[in-house]
């Protein structure tokens, strides 16, 4: 557009400021990654249980708002949708927070015990996606055997590194959990998430004898697969049908929504990805989390707008003299503003480049030390992108309007 | 009969509004003819720079007539001052270069207006004309480089670079030394007249006044010419 790129020739002239406003920018961007990253990293370990569920609805209570927050219901509403046309089988999962003991412990100031969330299935049934689980859930058979989350957080123990070290020799790492001994009988990987720091998973049989308080018919979750073919919608609409009880709905819903999302008497039934949907919802919605974020990400965006907006000002004031010249000499103002804007926009984008390298390799640092699922993703990176350009382009907005003093008849 | 490259009538100006309104110009008539070189002198606050930044369309015209390059000015849209600034050359006080480029972006900077001129000779024209002046040797320094009289004579270059008609320049020698003052005077009378261009030149710089075809004199906003060929033409 112009031969010379005085935007860039302007900016390049000032290195120590150029710098100063890279710093800014970068840090401005940096401070947003991470706010949308941890964010993203709640939601995502929140619901990774969910999606490596092997299943297509979910029956569950009407109480229950969350995992962390499960309420039990009779498992009769789910072996009477066994009946239902389409549903190819179905399986209790049992959930429950006890406190498993760290038989590696090397005494305080360290605590040796701390709670796990143990996932109760029946050995046979194919519950979880996880190839590992698969391939170990036999070893559930056996009284008193759990399949130990190598991603849980390192205070439960070196757990995995026992467990293989013990495996050559034959020998399995033992604990205990409610104060019951149980045998960690093998490995797999699902990750801690804000509400559990670990996981660990048995049979129901096991389960119970973990947890001796909890009744034989109540269950946590109700996971129904279809037969391949399937129509899902046809088949929750059977469930609407069919199950005795009232069906209720939430109103503010959409009724796309309340297909795959409704309550029937004392069962809510939920399509997959409504049962994602509502663990989000429960953690966006209903804790202090998403409001926490989402505001730390509108700080870091107004302290780079500020950051921008001086150093514009700054620039635009010290050329001053020079834009008076320029219209002195015949350049119009929308010239002037576009080399403004365009400086804008250098910034943002040079801003960003070292922001997002530094947010990368905190993003390892955080995942490293807090075993969350914290990664750069293509969407992240375009929207803090767009997010650090308006932020520039906001602060050039205000800043042009300096532009508009240079009065050619002052510098005669 | 040629066309003047300007014609004053009855021009006045005022600053300031209700009672601090002020006349700097009292009812200016006179006319530059193509290819002169007119001299205004006069002490400061006498309207000298006022008249010029008039001519130069940076001010809007209050009262009578003031034609440029064949345009009225006088209520003239912001847009078409604009197009004409382009046509006119300016030369100021201090050099009012461009810091951030070097000597021949700082004349490609005038060049680029002028959209007849293709982009792939802009930077040959800037470079020859950066050797007419003397600084053939200089195109590639940034202006915190050069001295005093080196960046006059950089501004002198952007000023003419696209051959001007009219070329405007207030004291450009308030800021040099006696000899790259004249210097810089000689260097651009020089290059006018070889263009055909007409100089409107304020100064206080008596040693510079050989230069002129017609010296006219201002004082308290009213005009005085010492060497008049009074409308010969017309």
């Amino acid at each position: 557009m112009f031969a010379i790129p005085l935007a860039w020739l302007q900016l390049k002239r000032e290195t120590i400021r150029l710098l100063v406003a890279l710093a800014g920018i970068g840090f401005a961007v940096i401070l947003m990654f991470l706010q949308l990253g941890f964010q993203d990293a709640l939601f995502e370990s929140a619901v990774t249980l969910h999606q490596n569920l092997d299943g297509d609805i979910f029956l569950i209570s009407p109480q229950s708002t969350s995992l962390i927050a499960m309420k039990s219901f009779p498992d009769r509403r789910l072996y009477q949708s066994m009946g239902f046309a389409g549903v190819e089988s179905i399986s209790p999962i049992y959930l429950g927070f006890g406190i498993w003991k760290n038989p590696f412990w090397e005494g305080p100031p360290t605590s040796q015990t701390r709670s796990i969330l143990v996932i109760g299935m029946v050995p046979g049934d194919s519950v979880f996606l996880l190839p590992e689980v698969k391939a170990n859930q036999a070893q559930l058979r056996l009284t008193d055997v759990v399949l130990f989350d190598r991603a849980s957080r390192t205070e439960f123990g070196p757990i995995t590194e026992k467990f293989e070290a013990l495996k050559a020799t034959g020998g399995l790492v033992k604990s205990e959990i409610e104060s019951r001994r149980v045998e960690v009988g093998g490995l797999f990987n699902l990750g801690a998430s804000f509400g559990a720091d670990g996981n660990l998973i048995t049979s129901d049989l096991n389960f119970r004898r973990i947890f001796s308080d909890r009744k034989k018919g109540l269950i946590d979750i109700g996971l129904i697969k279809l037969k391949s073919g399937a129509d899902l919608e046809k088949t929750l609409e059977r469930f609407k049908q069919n199950l005795p009880g009232e069906l209720r709905t939430d109103p503010k819903k959409t009724t796309n929504q309340t297909q795959e999302d409704f309550v029937v008497g004392d069962v809510r039934v939920l399509s997959k990805k409504a049962f994602i949907t509502l663990e989000e919802n429960y953690w966006k919605e209903s804790t202090a989390i998403g409001f926490i974020f989402t505001l730390g990400t509108a700080i870091g965006f107004v302290v780079g707008t500020v950051i921008v907006y001086q150093i514009l000002y700054t620039d635009v004031t010290d050329h001053l003299a020079e834009y008076a010249t320029l219209k002195a000499m015949g350049y119009k103002n929308r010239y002037l503003l576009s080399v403004v804007f365009q400086e804008a926009i250098i910034l943002a984008v040079m801003g960003f480049i070292p922001g997002y390298i530094l947010s990368i390799g905190l993003y390892n640092l955080t995942r490293n030390a807090t075993a969350l699922p914290i990664a750069m993703t293509l969407n992240r990176a375009i929207l803090v992108l767009c997010l650090a350009i308006l932020m520039c382009v906001i602060s050039g907005s205000i800043a042009v309007r300096k532009v508009q003093d240079a009065d050619p008849a002052d510098i005669f | 009969m040629l066309q003047p490259i300007i014609a004053i009538e009855n021009v006045s100006h005022y600053f300031g509004a209700g009672r601090l309104r002020k006349q700097i110009l009292f009812d200016i008539t006179t006319i530059v003819e193509p290819g002169e070189v007119v001299i205004m002198t006069g002490p400061s606050g006498s309207g000298k720079t006022t008249l010029l930044t008039l001519i130069g369309a940076l001010r809007s015209t209050q009262s009578g007539s003031l034609k440029v390059l064949g345009q009225e000015l006088r209520g003239g849209s912001e847009n078409k001052l604009v197009e004409l600034r382009r046509n006119i050359g300016y030369i100021f006080q201090a050099h009012n270069l461009l810091n951030s480029l070097r000597a021949w972006q700082n004349v490609q900077m005038s060049i680029e207006l002028h959209s007849e001129i293709p982009a792939s000779e802009s930077r040959d024209r800037a470079e020859s004309m950066l050797e007419a002046v003397g600084l053939a040797d200089w195109a590639t320094q940034y202006p915190s480089e050069l001295s005093g009289g080196q960046k006059q004579r950089v501004a002198i270059a952007r000023a003419l670079v696209c051959n001007p008609k009219l070329v405007l320049a207030d004291e450009p020698t308030a800021a040099l030394d006696k000899k790259s003052g004249r210097d810089v005077v000689e260097i651009m009378h020089d290059l006018a007249k070889k263009q055909g261009s007409a100089i409107v030149l304020v100064t206080h710089d008596n040693r510079i006044l050989d230069l002129a075809d017609r010296i006219i004199h201002m004082e308290d906003g009213r005009l005085s010419s010492l060497d008049v060929t009074p409308l010969a033409n017309g």
